[in-house]
């Protein structure tokens, strides 16, 4: 077996090697040497590890933890690394002195702003699903993790996606298709990578020990099935050469627009609601000692919404070449989302209906409060936002901006944030998070920022708007755009305030973090004893 | 993990009698307002669909009983706006620019207009407020490279300056005295210039610079160095700078030549946008 993984290693860091000689471009060429770094480093570790005895395997009988440990330092690590980028470019856009001439082409705002968006969706957001996914599925199955390493291959695939997709954009490699900028070997990478994701999860569905599946596991799989779905279409392309980056999409003109929105709203749609609420669906109920509020409601707005969501991208197509038929059910599927939306924050909060009292006394539970309160107001916002009306306005400005980020720091930051308080001490061994009070800092710091970021945004947002179509009285246009543009310049600043308050609260959980580890032992939880759970529920 | 469906003590409520690790779920009902308030939307959504045009079909899409369609609606708004304006911009069209009087309403008008084409399309090189930047003229003042009246304005922006685009074109061309003058005669030229308009030079290397001025520059730039409208020759004697009046600037404009180029202009607007554009231009405060 070893002599099998010496020989592919082998043979890929030869080809990396070649490739990184020939390559036509740098983000190509520093790839390929990536690439070859890696496998030779695995090489001489593998070598120098033949034949030993296999070391003392994990016991049957607990959790696979390990990778979900590890995914939570990822998801805090990337988290940081997607906030601190964000607010650089806030600043970046008030001084754009801050676009430094030593740092041409690299660190101008073009190619830091989707390594931004990257950082915080697919780095943060996407390493906490991984790790909480797999974390709530073995609990709810009552097994362990299918496919014994595979789970590891994920978690390290997935963070070479990232490190591969991050680099890319500094150096120049992008197809320039929203939220899915990376070039087309790296989404090839991507796809073997979520499949795997995909056996583990729902291998361990299918040798769970309980008979049903649990409410958070639907949202889960939906939304690991549908972006696999939504990669793959969207990102169908032909390499200009195998030895480049470069790639030509295969869709044109207004087709690939809107292949383009289809994959970018289900990109929030299913990454960022479906998955999250998953999450919302096992920790709000953990964390509350509660039951669910509903199992109809969950039933009824989880169908509702994975049938609604995928058909609402058009709208953000509203006036274009676009044509009308497309754009109106565009905009009717999003308010006809708007109470399947809601369906999951009425189920998260009425779930707290017998603890109240804890929103008082638990920092960690007003998190997940406050994340499901700005789920609700992002989610009417939305199919608001898509009225063409309201969009004639809003479209292009940074109303947009503000909507995302209420629902990105508010909604997927803060839930995640009490994710992680809630999992810290569980995977490490410790009764609770070293510092109760650091998570209550860490609270209002976020939200003070978020409300400084949403406002100023809604601010500007609407200014802009309406300075875009203010006519004089002979009904002439009467500004510029750079008009717009120095008018918002206090607002940005505010802006770039904001992400400087929810850094700093998301730095203090990383202390907090460090400090509950520091000295820990990692706590390997026993699995249900198989007495119980070989009992099939009634 | 098996339990028969229980009372949750707090509600009342009777859970569904799963357990997935202690959680449990309560049986409650869908809540009213929001079945009903999502059954609404959905009533709404098809009445929508069935006003506007909504359903593909196997070739076209249903039109919607409102008849509406967004490239519809932005085609009748143009056209009110033009119907309302035929008159004025008739007479806009017509009328001599030169006699047109501050205050009268087609000049009005013709400023207004003037003023929202340049935001579209002159403000990104010579600023919102008209003021210019390096390389692109001030135009609220009264200096002039081609004229400062209407028609020469006017003529300007219809056919621009130096480009490969319009026959017509303003045309001229610096020659780069790098090739053609010595280091020092170049420093000497400079300082020459810099003591047209400051009096803080060096009085005797710029008499050396004068006679070279007269040699090589005074054709264009004029004896006295007050420019020539009719080649696009800045006048060196104020202290107004297109790419900058220190030594160092002056110098590179010297050794290496300028050449500014703006596109034609009526090759991309109607008649009476660049009409008004340049009564706007001319309006700003340095009209001649």
């Amino acid at each position: 077996m070893d002599y099998v993984k010496l020989v592919l290693l082998g043979a890929i860091a030869v080809l990396a090697a070649i490739a990184s000689s020939w390559g036509h471009d740098l983000a190509y060429q520093v790839h390929a040497f990536l690439i070859m770094a890696i496998a030779v480093g695995m090489f001489i570790y593998v070598l120098r590890h033949t034949d030993e005895p296999a070391g003392p395997a994990e016991p049957d009988g607990i959790y696979s933890d390990g990778v979900i440990r590890a995914g939570v330092i990822a998801t805090a690590f990337w988290g940081i690394a997607g906030f601190l980028v964000g607010t650089f470019i806030a600043f970046q856009l008030a001084f754009p002195a801050l676009n430094f001439d030593w740092g041409q082409p690299f660190t101008n705002f073009g190619r830091l702003r989707p390594l931004h968006t990257s950082a915080v969706i697919f780095a943060f957001g996407g390493n906490a699903l991984i790790a909480t996914s797999l974390y709530v599925v073995q609990r709810t199955s009552g097994v362990r993790l299918w496919g014994g390493k595979t789970a590891w291959f994920v978690f390290w695939g997935y963070q070479l996606f990232i490190v591969l997709a991050a680099t890319g954009y500094l150096l120049g490699g992008t197809q320039s298709k929203e939220y899915a900028e990376p070039e087309w070997y790296i989404d090839i990478w991507l796809t073997i990578v979520w499949l795997a994701y995909l056996a583990v999860f729902l291998g361990t569905i299918f040798k769970r020990k309980e008979k049903h599946i649990y409410v958070a596991n639907w949202f889960f799989l939906s939304f690991i099935i549908t972006v696999a779905m939504l990669h793959v279409v969207n990102n169908i392309s032909i390499p200009v050469s195998l030895l480049g980056s470069k790639s030509v999409q295969v869709f044109s003109g207004v087709q690939d627009a809107m292949t383009q929105w289809w994959y970018g709203h289900n990109a929030v749609g299913f990454f960022l609601t479906a998955g999250f609420l998953g999450m919302m669906y096992y920790f709000v109920p953990k964390q509350a000692e509660r039951p669910v509020y509903s199992y109809k409601l969950s039933i009824i707005h989880f169908w509702a919404l994975i049938f609604l969501y995928i058909w609402a991208g058009p709208h953000h197509l509203h006036y274009t070449a676009l044509p009308d038929w497309a754009s109106t059910l565009g905009m009717v599927f999003s308010i006809v989302l708007w109470m399947p939306s809601w369906g999951g924050m009425i189920n998260g909060l009425m779930t707290l209906q017998g603890a109240w009292d804890k929103l008082r006394t638990d920092p960690i539970m007003r998190m997940f409060v406050l994340s499901l309160g700005f789920y609700g107001m992002s989610t009417f916002e939305g199919p608001m936002m898509s009225i063409r009306a309201v969009n004639s306005l809003s479209h292009y400005t940074d109303w947009t901006i503000g909507h995302v980020h209420s629902g990105a720091l508010g909604w997927n930051g803060m839930i995640t944030f009490a994710c992680i308080y809630f999992l810290t001490p569980k995977l490490w061994g410790r009764k609770e998070m070293y510092s109760m009070s650091a998570i209550n800092w860490h609270f209002w710091l976020a939200t003070l920022g978020i409300v400084l970021y949403a406002a100023s945004m809604w601010v500007t947002g609407i200014m802009e708007g309406l300075m875009w179509r203010e006519v004089d009285d002979q009904g002439f246009l009467v500004n510029s755009f750079a008009d717009t543009v120095s008018a918002k310049f206090p607002m940005y600043i505010v802006r770039g305030l904001g992400g400087v308050l929810f850094l700093s609260g998301a730095l203090v959980m990383v202390w907090n973090m460090f400090m509950t580890i520091r000295g820990a032992t990692p706590a390997n939880a026993a699995l249900p004893r198989a007495s119980a759970a070989a009992t099939p529920a009634e | 993990m098996s339990d028969e469906n229980q009372i949750d003590e707090a509600t009342g409520v009777e859970t569904t009698g799963h357990t997935w690790d202690g959680i449990r779920e309560l049986n409650n009902p869908l809540p009213r307002w929001w079945l009903w308030t999502f059954y609404a939307t959905i009533v709404w959504g098809i009445g929508y669909t069935i006003a506007f045009p909504a359903w593909p079909l196997i070739s076209g899409a249903t039109a919607g009983v409102m008849g509406y369609s967004t490239r519809g609606e932005v085609a009748t708004q143009i056209a009110e706006h033009e119907a309302e304006n035929a008159t004025l911009v008739a007479s806009l069209n017509s009328a001599d620019l030169p006699t047109l009087a501050p205050g009268d309403d087609l000049h009005r008008y013709a400023v207004a207009r003037g003023r929202s084409v340049f935001s579209a399309q002159c403000s990104q090189c010579h600023g919102s407020g008209a003021a210019g930047a390096k390389g692109y003229p001030n135009l609220l003042d009264n200096d002039w490279l081609w004229g400062g009246d209407i028609e020469n304005i006017s003529l300007t922006i219809a056919h621009g300056v130096r480009n490969e685009t319009d026959d017509d074109a303003r045309y001229s061309e610096m020659p780069a005295f790098g090739e053609i003058l010595e280091d020092e005669e170049i420093v000497a030229v400079v300082e020459y210039v810099v003591s047209l308009s400051s009096t803080e030079h060096d009085a005797g290397l710029a008499g050396q610079g004068a006679e070279i001025y007269a040699d090589n520059c005074a054709a264009c730039h004029g004896d006295t160095a007050l420019g020539d409208y009719e080649q696009g020759a800045p006048n060196l004697a104020d202290a107004i700078w297109l790419y900058g009046g220190d030594r160092a600037t002056l110098e590179e404009t010297v050794r290496y030549s300028r050449y500014g180029v703006m596109p034609a202009w009526g090759q991309r607007l109607s008649d009476e946008d660049v009409r008004a554009v340049s009564v706007y231009v001319h309006s700003l405060g340095g009209g001649e």
